[in-house]
């Protein structure tokens, strides 16, 4: 690859990372805002549970951010492979959801998860060979 | 507070985002090698895309991940839910090599390994910790736990 072609595919799959970082990050905060799915549907059924998520500002703008990186995702298939797009984007969200989730949710990002967040980047990282 | 409130249908949930997730890509992927190369002045090509057979299956299998995925997330920490449900690569690896008859590098299977070893780190601890204070409950959690 050449160098422009590099830089091409790096920022393809920085808008990827970060849009769907940004868009976990939002939904996650909107689920806690919500509560546990399950019990919601039980008490109040399906359509319930529905009201109660669509309704929440925070996923919104989650779901936003996931659609752009959704069509960020499908421009970059367009451009370059499966192969390559598929694991660069997915190992390097796992990193950047770990501390994403440290930093805004306030998870207890501990040393078994951070050990599993790496295993499974490198893991999907050597898939791409 | 860490909590462990995994059922056989939370892991089932699991499953289903786990499948969905993989399938869901490979498929739009696949028709997005159909179209051809989309040109970034012409954007209004990826909403035609859309309506691509490929692609739309894509979607189908995407908004099932989206909606196991949410429901997983009402009850359990992103950072159990991401790696735990990354098992679909192992899944994908392992059909290619003896349903598609396709070659597996060692350095794939190398691959498969740190994926298996990250799922089983963090399946084995606590699906939930609370601390986030926005969390419904949380404070009555610590209360009951003092």
């Amino acid at each position: 690859m050449d160098p422009h072609t590099e830089l091409a595919t790096a920022a393809m799959i920085a808008a990827i990372v970060l849009t769907a970082t940004a868009g976990d990050i939002l939904t996650v905060s909107a689920m806690r805002n919500v509560g546990d799915l399950d019990r919601i549907r039980a008490e109040r059924g399906l359509s319930g549970a529905a009201v109660a998520v669509i309704t929440n500002g925070r996923f919104g703008l989650g779901v936003l951010c996931l659609a752009l990186s959704f069509f960020s995702l499908l421009f970059a298939f367009s451009h370059r492979d499966l192969s390559l797009i598929g694991p660069a984007a997915t190992s390097l969200t796992f990193v950047t959801n770990a501390l994403a989730a440290k930093i805004f949710l306030r998870e207890n990002v501990d040393r078994r998860r951070w050990i599993a967040a790496i295993f499974v980047c490198c893991g999907v990282a050597l898939l791409a060979f | 507070m860490a909590q462990s409130t995994m059922t056989s249908r939370r892991y089932l949930v699991l499953a289903v985002i786990t499948l969905t997730a993989a399938f869901g890509d490979t498929l739009l992927a696949r028709g997005m090698k159909t179209l051809g190369p989309v040109s970034p002045r012409h954007p209004a090509e990826l909403i035609h895309a859309i309506f691509s057979p490929w692609v739309a299956a894509g979607i189908v299998l995407l908004i099932g991940f989206l909606a196991s995925y949410l429901s997983a997330l009402s009850w359990a920490d992103l950072t159990y839910v991401l790696p735990a449900s990354s098992l679909g690569y192992v899944v994908m690896t392992v059909l290619a090599r003896w349903w598609l008859r396709e070659h597996v590098s060692p350095v794939r299977w190398l691959g498969v390994l740190f994926i298996t070893a990250g799922v089983g780190f963090v399946t084995r601890g606590p699906s939930r910790t609370d601390n986030d204070p926005e969390l419904p409950h949380a404070h009555e959690k610590e209360l009951a736990v003092r």
